[in-house]
């Protein structure tokens, strides 16, 4: 770890301001001086490694957790302060009843001791597991842009197949952000330039010709909630993570389902697809293929099909073409079983 | 008594708590780096980039730059450093500070020594190497990989064992398989991470460092530095892990002591999670051609065995694991062949049952593929075969309970509930598969000394060299004294690790329980034969006259069967003796007297299992059950069971303890775990704990452990087999056949992944 300014803030303002003090380029967020800290499980990761070199480190704990700190339903969805815990809202009791899909995605994360550290804010921006990445003596166009990217004729098991570049096919690794994009979630942020609401959708973009991107947002600018419109979908969803041990693994597959049917007949579906995309990946294809026909196995496997079309395997990781369809077809199916 | 303390069965002992049990418990425990020392300065290691070629520059401006950096170490200014032998006391031949040479990936560039570890790390990312690299060979078939016969090439694989004529006897076998096997680099990763801490006082050395041999880093060292092993200490109390990865000393050693003489100043150098990799050893990938015929009744005609391993450039490293698999079964003919296959790689090294994990995991594979060909029953294929001698010389076992521990265990698995057709189990949308393999370990002993001490309180003190890899010798060694003496265990001290003790062996091949535990039964019989004689000898004890053969001992006394007795501090007193110690060096019948000697100068050796007139072995039978998703084919153990005979069992709760991880670590091996190597650069790139798995306790469901009771009076003094290393041998062998029981696919390179098992 090298040597960095330790700020602690007690407001969004402050911290706004305190990480943009040194702003002297026009660089994305992951590489400005300032940069923000808050349940520190990957921040510290990659300080540690040497990847991420803060000048300024602001520690936004300090904000009033109050506001900034609680979940609150209200008519129409729910609403997470950036601050929250991981662990507090996967038990919150209105989290497990009304939105199962997002409960799972975090109680099936990590570690139970990284989950009471760690906060939605932090989560939604955790940054890829590319070993070329964390490896700081490789070429890697995310970390050096321009250098190369090692992964793509390397062991990239892990890689992405949809959403993926010739610059870079790292996966994004969080479970919770793909339940946050099956359900349209929405972000707060308050910023150098204001205060500004952006789809989550529109908050991670691909890596294209710049995979030093990673969001929209800009050098300090601090997400402050996050909401989850409520929606007739919402109660009958699920996660379903897919992985080589039991606990404690990033996703090889998962898939985030939230389904509305009316009997057998799909009125409306939600599908995102997380270990096989370069960033939260919501999949209209397969809910196009899926709305308004009877849900069964094969109808299930057509939008499975459709779910990968597009995907672009490398040399280790085409076997997620089969098995991502298999766990988007067995989410399907066992969220139709859901009692809701 | 309950599961995890069970009663003892016939030939066991108690099942006490481990010695140091409430110390680890409650954070006082000490181990190597936590000595606090004063005045310390911190080391960071910088390593190498590139896997071959050699150092051109080393730019060190800006990392010394660093507040707080007090020297860079690096081939420039570390000099006179000998090169280690490279054999069991050092990992390696190469000290890396010796020359601009890499040899392989993350080597040893320089050691940065500051006053605080952030700062030593700080200036080690900012210290640049330039390289003049050249084309790296990564494994198996890698350009300008090097493949050589381990016969002739290497020290401790002398021959490749045979019976008969092997190719004749597959010619005219009635039923045959023909398979290739593959098992992955795998790493230690001990949660005690690698550290050394060197302090001088005048020409007097000491070093804390995890170690399985503290008798061999200390002669190493001192050979590396050039001073007299007399000055030097090494000292490693407990350590947190090791499964042969602290068996070896790394050069890491030798430059750490250097600068600390240099600087005239205590370092401590903890190595990070990531350079562990590279700057320790490492199990190596290996390959295995397995050929088998039988006769339709399933008699096995021929076995040939030929295996590949991996090593580095400098070293031939060689396990050579077809000296156990080829006495294994009554085969009718054997044919064997080992080869190394060199390449720019670190020096392997010892990882928990080096030779018999891959091994065993290729025949045992090989047996349920034969079984299958056969249609019989796995079980009954190796009742078919089994043997109380061995194939090749036709030596007898000293004992081979083999098929009590398969009946046992297969008793408590419920095998019998097993539909052998393959697919045929299955519990809503999740496949059942059943699976078994035979366990094998052999039984070394090595010399070992020790000295026991008795107070007339009936206080013991036994101290050794022994090493607390975990396993718990410091307990079973106490109860080997405590129960001919007679004495509650409360009353027991044991301690480790000292070059201050007497030597004893390196902490590997199984051998401690039954090294160290005959030489304190030897030195705690003679203190037994002491207090005895003088009881009977003396003028007007209520013991005079006696036969010493009459007495025994019992909670601070000496008695007889008519329930005479005499208090230990009066015979004490009679005797005009403050203590009664024994020294005891004791080298097991059959090996060279020089052993001894060349214990203390840091040579440890083995009388091998497979070497004698009767050969010594203990072994296992493993079941397994899976369960595979339909669909989605991720692959879960929801029950392991495991018999084991292994003699004398010292204390069950610490062998349960050891056969139970030794099985987990199976289920790892079996579905987890492999060290991911680039091919294009010769690095390993999933070097940590989230990216290198091993089974965590969510994996872990039903694990059954049976201590199959086996009593063996030829094996050794102390009548023990060593269990350490059994419990992992027949895990992946097992998992492999349970897998393909439940999915007709034979996934026949580990680990096993639901990559391999999609689209069935
Ligand atoms: C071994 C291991 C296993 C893991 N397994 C999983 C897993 O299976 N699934 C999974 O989803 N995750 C997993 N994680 C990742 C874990 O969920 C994240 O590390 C965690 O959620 C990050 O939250 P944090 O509060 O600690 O973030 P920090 O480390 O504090 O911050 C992360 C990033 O977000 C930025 N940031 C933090 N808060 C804000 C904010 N309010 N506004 C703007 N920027 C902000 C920081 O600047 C930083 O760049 C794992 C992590 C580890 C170490
Ligand atoms: S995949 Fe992306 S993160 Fe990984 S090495 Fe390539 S550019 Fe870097």
């Amino acid at each position: 770890m090298r040597p960095f300014v330790y700020e602690r803030a007690t407001s969004p303002e402050d911290a706004v301001r305190a990480a943009r003090g040194k702003v002297t380029a026009n660089l994305p967020p992951v590489q400005a001086p300032g940069q923000f800290i808050a349940g520190g499980t990957n921040m510290t990761d990659y300080m540690k490694l040497d990847v991420m070199r803060p000048e300024i480190l602001v520690d936004v704990n300090g904000i009033d957790r109050n506001r900034y700190g609680r979940i609150e339903e209200f008519d129409g969805g729910i609403r997470f302060g950036h601050l929250v815990r991981m662990a507090e809202a996967e038990e919150h009791p209105a989290v497990k009843a009304k939105y199962p899909v997002i409960a799972q995605s975090l109680q099936l994360a990590a570690s139970q001791q990284i989950r009471n550290m760690a906060t939605l804010g932090g989560n939604v921006l955790q940054r890829t597991r590319c070993d070329y990445f964390r490896e700081a003596t490789w070429a890697c166009n995310k970390r050096e842009p321009g250098s190369g990217c090692s992964a793509m004729d390397g062991i990239n098991r892990r890689h992405a197949l949809l959403g993926t570049s010739d610059q870079c096919i790292a996966s994004y690794p969080g479970d919770f952000a793909q339940a946050l994009i099956a359900l349209d979630a929405l972000v707060e942020t308050q910023g150098p330039k204001g205060n500004r609401k952006i789809r989550f959708a529109d908050l991670h973009v691909e890596p294209g010709n710049t995979p030093n991107v990673e969001t929209v947002l800009e050098p300090g600018e601090l997400i402050t909630f996050i909401t989850v419109p409520s929606g007739a979908w919402t109660r009958r969803s699920m996660y379903l993570k897919i992985r080589d041990r039991q606990s404690y693994e990033f996703a090889v597959t998962s898939t985030a389902v939230a389904l509305d049917l009316d009997g057998d007949t799909v009125r409306d579906v939600r599908i995102a697809l997380g270990g096989v995309a370069t960033r939260p990946w919501r999949s209209r294809e397969a809910e196009d293929a899926l709305k308004g026909k009877p849900l069964t196995p094969e109808t299930a496997s057509a939008a499975a099909d459709a779910a990968f079309a597009g995907a672009k395997p490398r040399k280790y990781n085409a076997f997620k073409i089969p098995l991502g369809k298999e766990t988007v077809i067995r989410a399907l199916l066992e969220t139709k079983n859901m009692e809701a | 008594m309950n599961v995890a303390v069970p009663p003892p069965k016939e030939n066991m002992g108690q099942p006490v708590a481990r010695l140091e049990a409430r110390s680890k418990v409650t954070g006082e425990a000490r181990y190597s780096a936590d000595f606090p020392l004063n005045n310390l300065a911190h080391g960071v290691l910088v390593t190498s980039a590139i896997a071959a070629g050699s150092i051109k520059s080393l730019d060190l401006e800006a990392a010394r730059a660093v507040p707080g950096v007090i020297e860079i170490f690096t081939q420039e200014n570390v000099k006179g450093l000998k090169d280690p032998k490279f054999g069991q006391g050092n990992s390696s031949s190469v000290q890396p500070f010796n020359g601009p040479k890499i040899w392989h990936d993350e080597q040893m560039l320089a050691l940065v020594v500051a006053n605080t570890h952030e700062a030593a790390e700080d200036a080690a990312y900012r210290l640049r190497a330039s390289y003049d690299e050249t084309k790296p060979s990564a494994t198996f078939d890698s350009p300008g990989s090097q493949t050589l016969d381990a016969v002739g090439n290497t020290e401790s694989h002398k021959e490749d064992p045979k019976l008969g004529d092997v190719e004749a006897a597959l010619a005219t076998a009635p039923v045959k398989i023909d398979v290739k096997y593959s098992t992955p680099t795998q790493h230690h990763n001990p949660i005690e991470l690698f550290s050394t801490t060197a302090s001088w006082q005048d020409d007097k050395l000491t070093i804390y460092e995890p170690s399985q041999f503290v008798y061999g880093y200390k002669n190493g060292v001192a050979e590396q530095l050039g001073v007299d092993p007399a000055n030097v200490r090494v000292v490693s109390p407990l350590i947190g892990g090791a499964f042969g990865s602290k068996g070896p000393m790394t050069p890491r050693t030798a430059v750490v002591a250097y600068a600390a003489r240099a600087l005239n100043r205590p370092i401590r150098c903890v190595v990070s999670r990531m350079q562990g990799f590279t700057t320790a050893t490492y199990r190596a990938e290996t390959r295995h051609h397995i050929r088998m015929g039988a006769t339709p009744d399933g008699r096995i005609v021929a076995y040939s065995h030929e295996g590949w391993e991996v090593t580095s450039r400098p070293d031939n490293y060689v396990v050579g694991g077809t000296e156990t698999t080829s006495l294994v079964y009554a085969y009718g003919a054997v044919g064997t062949r080992v080869q190394i296959v060199k390449a720019d790689r670190n020096t392997p090294g010892y990882m928990r049952s080096p030779p018999e994990t891959p091994y065993m995991y290729a025949l045992e594979s090989a047996m349920d593929e034969m079984a299958a060909a056969l249609k019989m029953d796995p079980v009954e294929f190796r009742r078919v075969n089994d043997t109380q001698k061995e194939p090749i010389k036709g030596r007898p076992y000293t004992s081979r309970s083999l098929m009590t521990c398969y009946d046992q265990a297969a008793e408590a698995f419920g095998w019998k509930k097993r539909n052998p057709a393959v697919g045929s189990m299955r519990d809503g949308d999740w496949l059942i598969g059943m699976g078994c393999s035979t366990a094998i370990y052999p039984t070394n002993i090595g010399p070992a000394a020790v000295r026991v001490r008795l107070s007339p309180k009936g206080e013991v003190r036994i101290e050794t060299a022994a090493h607390e890899i975990g396993t718990g010798i410091r307990t079973v060694a106490g109860q080997m004294a405590a129960e001919p003496l007679g004495l509650d265990m409360k009353m027991v001290t044991v301690e480790t690790g000292d070059t201050d003790f007497p030597p004893a062996p390196v902490a590997g091949g199984s051998n401690s329980t039954a090294s160290v535990c005959s030489a304190v039964l030897v030195a705690s019989n003679r203190i037994r034969d002491r207090l005895f004689r003088a009881a009977v000898t003396s003028n007007d004890g209520p013991l005079a006259g006696r036969n010493p053969g009459d007495l025994g001992m019992k909670g601070g006394m000496i008695v007889a069967a008519d329930g005479a007795s005499v208090k230990l501090a009066d015979l004490f007193g009679q005797m005009g003796s403050g203590v009664i110690e024994e020294y005891v060096e004791h080298t097991p019948e059959g090996m060279p007297p020089e052993s001894m000697a060349k214990l203390y100068s840091g040579q440890s050796s083995f009388k091998r299992g497979s070497q004698g007139d009767k050969i010594r072995f203990a072994f296992g039978a493993e079941f397994v059950e899976v369960r595979i998703h339909s669909r989605t084919r991720e692959i879960r153990i929801p029950r392991i069971v495991g018999a084991f005979a292994g003699g004398r069992i010292m204390n069950p709760r610490t062998a349960r303890s050891q056969l139970m991880g030794g099985m987990i670590w199976g289920i790892g091996a079996g579905l987890l775990e492999a060290t991911e190597i680039d091919p294009r650069a010769a690095r390993y790139v999933n070097r940590d704990l989230a990216e290198y798995m091993v089974a965590v306790n969510a994996d872990v469901n039903q694990l059954e452990v049976i201590l199959v009771p086996e009593e063996d009076h030829e094996v050794n003094e102390a009548g023990v087999k060593g269990v350490g290393e059994l419990g992992n041998v027949g895990t992946p062998a097992a998992i492999q056949a349970a897998v393909f029981h439940a999915t007709g696919k034979r996934i026949r390179d580990l680990p096993i992944r639901l990559d391999d098992l999609l689209n069935v």
